[in-house]
């Protein structure tokens, strides 16, 4: 066995656990608080199995909408969907972790930092049909880049950026104090102390907001719709300047519709978007897990 | 730099997924259709029909029927669905922008009004009992179903009813309460049409109005409300009394309209004609009440000369208009 050197105390806390009747009630309560969210959910999630099981298949994954519910697949939505969270991870993470990085590192107390704190923790709260209509007008009319996948990403950038900037802002000051004054003192210029120092350090909590992120990216229908996300598409995107639809807004039609056997498609969507969703966080946690690991070293 | 490429690594990975299943879009010409979330399931039955046939692309977006005018207004879209005729601002926004349209009934949709399934006192209601239902004078009045009629059960009367940006709502209350797009407002709205079949078939003193379709696929839950106008006979919504107007007031002709421009391009014409030759069927298929014959043959004409314009000259919602009287019209 090796020795724990991390001076967290937690071996102690453990042994003593018990004793106190609160902190029996406390943990009980622990417990039931995150039980009961877990039960929902795995409610709602069998549930919507049971639906879509007919449903989900290669075929439907594979094909395109169509009239009748049986021949009508998801592929341009699960296609469109994926563009807009590629295109979104790659312009709003480095952007927030960008803005993060001034904001701890370069801004400091100055007026303009406080201006800009100020700012990016409302924007945090504008409801996302806003920044759709932002995007409308934006991205869509006055940059000229139409209805397109790449306008969809803007908007979802600009509407994900808080969660970034905020969970960067958070990881960066975790690391701790003596570490940049020990890099300082060995004569690091400051960016040094950021690129090798402070970055590792602090990744894997600025990959548990890019997960964050992404998860919010993936389920957002309204802003979409304002910038003008279509319903039925029979072709994929093939670059950054073509129309798309997306999953939500899929299964939003589907949902709406008065036959019933489009409801099983809908939840055969949801089912498909959970997945997605899934495996890309899976993706983002391993990531994080090896540089955790490595960091640790 | 391990930061850097970490972060590379996973922006590729995420963009890859997508460049593999990727089969080409961008070029050829697109058809561009948005518009009304009624008119929907038509458009999306034609543009399948139409590409398997080996036409061009076809997209449709669903922005309802005042959003869609917008985009087509401003020469977006070469096409919309509407589930009203086009309105006065709306005509303005067309001229200023200088897009010419042909309009085009394309099938009938009837109103269905609705009350719990074990509803056994409604065998069905006059037209100014429904109003007296759902003016804006009965907020918060008219709340139970003695109220509507003497011999009703004094028990609660529970509204159910679209949102107010539907086309369906303003045709429904400018044929019940005489006014478009007035109301009371405090009745149980949903956008969700699915939502509002749940409302009712769940509330033993509930009624609502939804379209056809909506009835149609699930008439096991509710009991339908036959309506009766002036001193004619109660008339129950049906394919054949929506399509020979005797379902009235709440039966109306649903639109495309075409931009006289997009219209000179083939594809777009192509698109038409297929629309105006197989439309019909497609409509029934999908829950709608094709045009009789006589009316399809006038739309067929009226879209081959180029009519432009609308017939009821942005009176909005008008009720009680077969397709025969508006296409005769002229």
């Amino acid at each position: 066995m090796s020795v724990d050197l991390q001076p967290s105390g937690r071996a102690h806390d453990i042994r003593r656990r018990g004793n106190n009747l609160g902190e029996r009630a406390f943990i009980a309560l622990s417990v039931v608080a995150i039980a009961v969210p877990l039960l929902i959910l795995g409610g709602l999630v069998v549930n919507t199995l049971g639906d879509a099981i007919g449903r989900l298949d290669w075929d439907f994954i594979t094909s395109y909408p169509s009239r009748r519910a049986s021949a009508a697949g998801i592929l341009p939505a699960l296609i469109g969907s994926l563009w807009l969270i590629g295109l979104t991870a790659v312009i709003a993470l480095p952007l927030g972790v960008g803005a993060a990085l001034w904001l701890e590192e370069y801004g400091g107390k100055s007026r303009l930092a406080g201006f800009i704190e100020v700012n990016i923790a409302n924007l945090a709260g504008v409801p996302s049909i806003i920044y759709g209509l932002l995007g409308l007008g934006l991205f869509v009319r006055f940059l000229g880049l139409g209805r397109s996948v790449l306008a969809g990403a803007l908007t979802l950038s600009l509407l994900v950026m808080p969660i970034v900037i905020i969970a960067t802002r958070e990881a960066l000051r975790t690391v701790p104090g003596h570490l940049r004054e020990a890099a300082a003192a060995l004569g690091a210029t400051r960016w040094q102390v950021i690129r090798q120092v402070i970055l590792p350090m602090s990744l894997p909590g600025i990959m548990t907001g890019a997960i964050l992120s992404i998860s919010r990216a993936i389920g957002e229908t309204a802003p979409l719709i304002v910038v003008g996300a279509l319903t039925y598409v029979t072709f994929l995107p093939a670059g950054p300047g073509d129309p798309f639809t997306a999953l939500p807004i899929q299964i939003y039609n589907w949902v709406s519709r008065p036959q019933e056997a489009f409801l099983v498609n809908a939840a055969a969507g949801i089912m498909v978007l959970l997945v997605t969703m899934l495996v890309l966080n899976s993706v983002a946690v391993l990531l994080r897990n090896r540089l955790q690991r490595r960091t640790r070293r | 730099m391990r930061a850097q490429s970490i972060l590379v690594a996973l922006a590729t990975l995420l963009l890859l997924a997508p460049a593999c299943g990727g089969k080409g879009g961008g070029a050829g010409a697109i058809i561009k259709i948005d518009g009304s979330s009624t008119v929907y399931p038509i458009t999306e039955a034609v543009a399948e029909e139409y590409q398997k046939s080996g036409g061009a692309r076809v997209t449709i977006g669903v922005s309802g029927t005042g959003g869609g005018f917008k985009k087509f207004c401003s020469g977006e879209t070469a096409i919309t669905g509407a589930s009203r005729p086009i309105k006065p601002s709306e005509v303005k926004q067309c001229e200023a922008a200088g897009v010419a349209y042909v309009e085009l009934p394309i099938a009938y949709d009837g109103i269905a009004v609705v009350v719990h399934k074990d509803n056994a006192f409604v065998d069905h209601l006059t037209v100014d009992e429904l109003k007296k239902m759902w003016a804006p004078e009965a907020q918060k009045t008219i709340t139970r179903w003695s109220q509507i009629r003497d011999g009703f059960p004094d028990t609660e009367l529970h509204l159910f009813g679209p949102g107010v940006d539907s086309g369906t709502y303003d045709y429904f209350t400018k044929a019940i309460v005489g006014t478009e797009h007035s109301s009371r407002g405090d009745y149980t709205s949903s956008e969700d049409d699915n939502v509002l079949v749940q409302g009712v078939s769940r509330d033993a003193g509930g009624l609502g109005f939804f379209g056809f379709a909506y009835y149609a696929e699930n008439q096991d839950k509710l009991k339908i409300v036959p309506v009766k106008q002036g001193d004619a006979a109660p008339v129950a919504p049906t394919v054949e009394a929506v399509a020979n107007g005797t379902y009235q007031p709440l039966s109306r002709p649903i639109f495309i309209y075409v931009s006289e421009r997009a219209a000179e391009r083939p594809e777009v014409a192509a698109f038409i004609d297929f629309w105006v030759k197989n439309g019909g069927k497609l409509a029934g298929e999908v829950g709608y009440i094709p045009l009789p014959a006589t009316a399809e043959a006038l739309v067929a004409k009226h879209f081959a000369e180029r009519k432009t314009g609308s017939v009821f000259e942005g009176a909005g919602a008008t009720v009680g208009v077969t397709v025969e009287d508006l296409l005769g019209r002229e």
